[in-house]
């Protein structure tokens, strides 16, 4: 007869096939298993594609107008799909398709180095606030406080509007400069639950010392939140982003092609070729909701309720 | 005999706007040999966990206000006062001097650093160890607290961990830097009764073996009756009583202790008998500058006890603070 397996020798194995994983790698396990995460993923997942390869993929210049496209051009009618011009010609005569492709690296680059910079600063502003205490935080929070209570996009508005000439540069601050307080006092509130936490009395307990302490025993478990609040925001950075060039304060270049402006110069022209609003405007859904899918799902692949 | 620790009239004073101060630990002083086991004994609020911390600096924030002094013996002339001792100073001792044990295995641990990892740290800051030194020295500390398979132990994180191993890792940590004093807060509250004692008897091997001093603190008088050298029973912030483990076991002098020891289920009592409890909780304490705190909870409280304070009193075996003890004629 063989011998039994008995539920305690079921449980160490059980352990044993744990042990050693590192929390990243059974984190990137509850994503796979995630049907949200991986439509999130796959639509961030082409859009990165598409972005990466925009020169390749385009089939024409985004800034070149084409004379078969111009010819057709008259007050009330602008050229639809047809061949070689898939989404048909902008208001300009331009190629509609291509200026689509070559918009997403301007939403990728913005959307990215927005959220980058707004989370490197937030984390730095919450690290400081939530491991220092006394005044160092009240100075630090009372700033994140009035910087909070006005509303994100008239923040982004004023900062861009602020700039001598508007470019790309000030829209990725703009957005950035949004995005700081929030990451802050995230960052802040969840430091601060770690400074009383016993893991931290004992590691103080032990000499460790005092940076040691804030950035391998606080820091890695307080940015939990922080990481899931970044993918969410590359969603709402791409949208505030659009939103200025949609009101004139982003990239003043005519020729590079932006879903935002692309959205804005289109409104004269909704009766005439509707389609110039709404290709813009899927794109800026689909991408923002591609984030907003995987940031849910990793949220819940890094509560450490769904841990075993 | 120099004791190793000198823990002399220690205060511990919580201030608080606009309200009275809370005075967690008022006027506690007893002493620790080398390679000695002493146990803090009380029930909870009597000031044992803050009398830890207050030994390692660690008391939270600026509101309290310490009181006395905390003599280490370091191997230094004189005894160091750790309770001058700037920040940085302390932050040297602790984890390299002095050694602490916590309550809660799991959250005592860091969950995203694996414990090897946490073992190490405490090796690199104070034994100067390079980074594969520290791992070796981390599967056998981790060997000798009773790990099986350390070598694979040694990248777990704590949640892929039973308690009593985290606990056991808990130890390896505090023990990592041979210090010349453990501290263990109730090390085995949160375990269950036979991993309890598992977890003592390694404490006992443990100490025994590296030569290193143990203060236990518990509420657990069991706990008390099988490690401890000497005990002191802790009541509102003050020592009420003080003896070597036997003599406090066969003759409890103080009304509190032997409370204590009376409240205890004993297998060869008859079931069907009430077991005896002491009335009250903390919450009917007196103040101690007039009366003896215990006195409204007391059995053999008389008059004297709410009028005037008890005097700690040195017998021959013994240090106790009370007007009526037990075996006295009333």
């Amino acid at each position: 007869m063989s011998a039994p397996t008995t539920w305690a020798q079921r449980r160490r194995d059980r352990i044993d096939d744990t042990a050693g994983r590192s929390l990243t790698a059974d984190a990137l396990r509850r994503l796979r298993r995630s049907p949200t995460a991986i439509v999130g993923a796959v639509i961030i997942g082409i859009f990165v594609l598409v972005s990466v390869f925009a020169p390749l993929l385009a089939p024409h210049d985004p800034a070149q107008a084409f004379p078969q496209l111009l010819d057709q051009l008259r007050p009330g009618s602008i050229p639809g799909p047809q061949p070689g011009f898939p989404l048909g010609s902008d208001q300009n005569g331009r190629d509609e398709f291509s200026r689509m492709i070559l918009a997403s690296r301007q939403t990728l680059l913005v959307g990215v180095l927005a959220t980058v910079f707004g989370l490197a600063a937030g984390v730095v502003v919450g690290v400081l606030a939530g491991a220092f205490g006394g005044w160092v935080d009240t100075v630090l929070m009372r700033v994140t406080d009035v910087l909070l209570s006005i509303p994100s996009l008239l923040l982004a508005i004023s900062v861009a509007a602020l700039a001598a000439r508007p470019s790309q540069t000030t829209v990725i601050i703009a957005v950035a400069l949004v995005n700081v307080p929030i990451f802050a006092r995230l960052l802040r509130g969840s430091m601060l639950a770690q400074r009383e936490s016993d893991h931290v009395l004992a590691a103080t307990a032990l000499g460790v010392k005092r940076r040691a302490v804030v950035l391998r025993h606080m820091l890695p478990n307080a940015i939990g939140p922080v990481i899931v609040q970044a993918t969410l925001t590359l969603a709402t950075a791409i949208l505030d982003a659009a939103a200025l060039s949609f009101l004139g304060l982003g990239d003043a270049d005519p020729a590079r092609a932006e879903w935002g402006l692309m959205l804005a110069s289109a409104q004269p022209y909704l009766d005439v070729r509707p389609g110039l609003a709404v290709y813009p405007a899927i794109a800026i859904i689909v991408v923002a909701l591609g984030f907003t899918l995987l940031g849910e799902s990793l949220r819940e692949a890094l509560d450490p309720k769904g841990r075993r | 005999m120099t004791p190793l620790l000198s823990v002399q009239d220690l205060t511990v004073r919580f201030v608080r706007k606009g309200e009275a101060d809370i005075v967690a630990v008022d006027g506690v002083s007893f002493d620790v040999g080398p390679g000695e086991i002493v146990g803090l004994v009380g029930e909870s609020g009597c000031g044992k966990s803050v009398t830890s911390l207050a030994i390692m600096g660690l008391l939270p924030g600026r509101t309290p206000r310490v009181g006395g002094s905390v003599l280490f013996d370091d191997g230094a002339a004189a005894p160091t006062d750790l309770l001058t001792l700037s920040d940085a100073a302390l932050r040297e001792r602790r984890g390299r001097d002095i050694g602490m044990v916590f309550q809660d295995p799991l959250s005592s641990l860091n969950p995203v650093v694996p414990v090897g990892v946490q073992i190490t740290e405490a090796l690199t800051r104070h034994r100067g160890m390079g980074k594969d030194e520290a791992r070796t020295e981390a599967v056998t500390l981790l060997e000798r607290v009773g790990i099986p398979d350390p070598a694979r132990r040694v990248t777990a994180y704590p949640h892929q961990m039973s308690g009593g191993m985290r606990q056991r890792a808990l130890i390896a940590i505090a023990l990592a830097c041979r210090p010349r004093l453990l501290i263990a807060d109730e090390p085995t509250t949160a375990l269950d009764v036979t991993i309890q004692a598992q977890i003592l008897e390694l404490l006992r091997e443990l100490v025994a073996e590296t030569g290193t001093a143990l203060i236990m603190i518990t509420h657990d008088l069991g706990v008390v009756a099988g490690l401890c050298d000497r005990v002191n029973v802790l009541y509102g912030g003050r020592v009420v009583e003080r003896a070597d483990r036997h003599a406090l076991f066969a003759s409890p002098r103080h009304p509190y202790t032997s409370g204590l020891i009376g409240s205890i289920p004993r297998l060869d009592s008859d079931p069907a008998d009430e077991l005896p409890a002491i009335t009250g909780s903390v919450s009917d304490n007196l103040p101690w500058d007039h009366a003896c705190a215990f006195a409204p909870r007391c059995p053999r409280a008389i008059e004297t006890c709410t009028t005037t304070t008890p005097v700690a009193e040195s017998g021959a075996d013994r240090l106790l603070r009370c007007h009526n003890p037990v075996g006295a004629a009333r």
